[in-house]
């Protein structure tokens, strides 16, 4: 394998990961708060189709990354009313936005479909950008270096600073967080819209760098491998970026045996390998402890009410 | 002052109540949603929400579209009453539909009137085989089955894909990604000559008594309530979670295998890759309109069926994009999970302090 390969091979795979770091990471503030937010995969969609159609409207890469966001957060406002101001079921809502967004972003998407847009490209100078090697560091999207530092903000924000103390104690033990007298309502809504921004980003990072283009259903159920990927990261910020690169990995394993002309396996069999990878994660997680939700805040998915 | 209170119990009149207000505040959104977004609101609405029940032609294919939605939704009621989520309906629905079609490929050149019954004994299988993965990593390993049941329904439809264009692709069908299609021993008669309603139909209200008999009439369907409502006390009681987590999996992935198979012998009469249309989620809406009640469940299916035959409806009267049918349908859920906060939550004057 030459060189050339090599970092192409390692380019491909850090843009296949980095939507996922992105949805996983927002679900994994929301799921420390005690919210248990199934809605990844709509936000992630609504994300998409905002992202692109504003990005194609305007020409504006940064306006279209910032409707993305935005829309994000608006999908997650609608489970967020739902769930923690209505308390509804959590699962159900979830189920809901994800129904909701698939059918949103069909309609909206339904006049770009098979428009393309100019991939969102890398911010450094050609000259470190394009070098053939140095390129795995400086070549990448802005998204790529924001969810990178994410990562790192998150993994301090929930470990060293007293607002990430404060949003885990209401994940770990809403009823004792409510009596001391934190708002408990207010902290998850603030963390399901973190969540929220950060699945629609994810979601705009399919539309406006990796296909560039919108298509019916683009991310395709990558909002619920990122689900799993909370899991799998034992809701730790560091092992979540291991995951998510992990499966850009897999998912790459695909794009690479097609390059390849590898045609003793069939192609939906490689399609199959990312979800099929999922659910072998999630057992080998739960084989190697006793019991299946050791990690998880004590409190996700509970509805809470003050009184 | 007003003041939210909680009731002591879940009010009935609002839990039988609830749907129907959840359509009608849905239409009105609707109405004003797509009013907004430059459509002809008014008609959008009346097109999928009333046209398909006012015109006695659409009910054929009223029933036609229910009865999966409601065999599906049986079963994940009853799952969902203890607490399992099941949520990949969608796949073992597809894995039903290719397990009977083996058997049909099988069965090809045989004529006799136990096709049918095969086919049918392989699309239940088929649809337990695939929900069983789930409920074992769920008993064994708690391994959360929302997620598995999802990823499986992927894995199912890519082989649904890999069939169809591969071993199974039809040797006279030019080529076309598709099955042989169906003999007439291998297809599911109608009950109504000439028309499309098919024997699924009949069968989906049948299973709908069924399944009210064994929730409301059965120590099986008391354990589930009781599971669901109190684990604590279930275990107490002697009701083993990990049995009912394997006896609702098995039920909900059967019954979606049985819809599966239907839906291959009857309106499709062949396998192809547009198979999968998503009745496996909706059913789940239709399960939720139904209060995870069997009968309600039947009425969900038929407002569920409506707002399909509704959407094409609409495609043409208003040209409605077809994605606007699962907007309603997922505003319809939004809907009733909102107003349910009115069946456990009463609003009141502020009592004062004794």
């Amino acid at each position: 394998m030459t060189t050339a390969m090599l970092v192409s091979i390692i380019m491909t795979l850090i843009a296949a990961s980095t939507p996922l770091l992105l949805a996983s990471l927002g679900e994994l503030v929301a799921e420390k708060s005690g919210v248990l937010n199934l809605g990844v995969e709509g936000m992630m969609l609504c994300g998409a189709v905002a992202g692109f159609a504003v990005a194609f409207s305007s020409g504006s890469m940064a306006l279209g990354l910032l409707a993305a966001i935005l829309a994000g957060v608006a999908a997650a406002m609608v489970f967020a009313v739902l769930a923690l101001s209505l308390t509804a079921n959590q699962v159900a809502t979830g189920l809901a936005l994800t129904i909701f967004g698939i059918g949103a972003s069909s309609l909206i998407g339904a006049g770009f479909v098979g428009r393309t847009v100019q991939r969102l490209g890398p911010i450094f100078p050609a000259a470190l950008s394009e070098h053939p090697v140095l390129r795995i560091v400086f070549g990448q999207d802005v998204v790529v270096y924001l969810s990178l530092a994410l990562v790192a903000g998150v993994s301090y924000f929930l470990r060293r600073t007293r607002a990430g103390l404060i949003l885990r104690a209401v994940g770990e033990n809403d009823a004792s967080a409510h009596a001391i007298g934190y708002p408990v309502v207010a902290i998850r809504y603030a963390a399901v819209a973190f969540g929220g921004a950060l699945a629609g980003l994810g979601g705009a990072y399919f539309s406006l760098a990796l296909t560039p283009m919108w298509a019916e259903r683009l991310t395709a159920g990558r909002g619920w491998i990122a689900l799993a990927l909370v899991v799998f990261s034992a809701w730790k910020p560091g092992r979540l970026l291991l995951g998510a690169y992990l499966f850009g990995a897999v998912m790459t394993l695909e794009l690479q045996a097609k390059a390849a002309g590898v045609s003793w396996l069939a192609p939906e069999v490689l399609a199959m390998a990312p979800y099929l990878a999922t659910i072998a994660v999630l057992t080998m997680m739960s084989l190697g402890r006793k019991t299946g939700r050791l990690d998880a805040p004590a409190c996700l998915g509970k509805p809470f009410t003050a009184s | 002052m007003l003041e939210w209170r909680r009731r002591r119990e879940p009010s009935l009149p609002m839990l039988v109540l609830s749907p129907l207000i959840a359509i009608g505040l849905t239409m009105l959104t609707g109405m004003i949603v797509f009013t907004a977004i430059g459509y002809d609101g008014f008609h959008a609405v009346e097109s999928i929400f009333l046209t398909p029940f006012l015109e006695p032609q659409r009910w054929a294919d009223i029933g036609v579209k229910g009865a999966p939605l409601v065999m599906i939704a049986l079963g994940l009621a009853i799952g969902f009453r203890a607490n399992v989520w099941n949520i990949g309906a969608e796949g073992q629905y597809v894995m039903g539909a290719i397990a009977g079609t083996g058997v049909a490929l099988l069965t090809y050149d045989m004529t006799g009137w136990w096709i049918l019954p095969a086919m049918v004994l392989a699309g239940i299988l088929g649809g337990m085989a695939w929900a069983a993965i789930p409920a074992l990593l769920r008993v064994k390993l708690q391994v959360s089955e929302i997620l598995t049941s999802l990823m499986l329904t992927y894995v199912a439809v890519q082989f649904l894909y890999f069939l169809v264009r591969g071993p199974w692709k039809d040797p006279g069908g030019f080529n076309f990604p598709q099955t042989r299609m169906f003999t007439a021993d291998q297809t599911l008669p109608t009950v109504i000559e000439g028309s499309l309603v098919h024997l699924g139909i009949p069968v989906a209200l049948l299973l709908a008594v069924v399944a009210w008999l064994l929730m409301e009439k059965t120590t099986a369907g008391y354990a589930v309530k009781v599971v669901g409502l109190a684990p604590a006390a279930a275990r107490h009681g002697g009701f083993s979670a990990a049995r009912t987590t394997w006896a609702t999996m098995l039920l909900s992935g059967g019954l979606a295998g049985l819809a599966g198979l239907f839906e291959a012998a009857g309106p499709f009469g062949q396998l192809t890759p547009q198979f999968p249309v998503g009745y496996g989620f909706t059913a789940i809406i239709v399960a939720f309109l139904g209060r995870l009640h069997p009968l309600g469940i039947v009425f969900g299916g038929i407002v569920l069926a409506g707002t399909y035959v509704g959407g094409e409806i609409a495609q043409s009267t208003v040209r409605l994009p077809q994605a606007a049918t699962g907007l309603f349908q997922a505003m319809l859920l939004f809907m009733l999970l909102a107003i349910d906060v009115l069946v456990r939550w009463q609003i009141g004057w502020k009592r004062r302090a004794a």
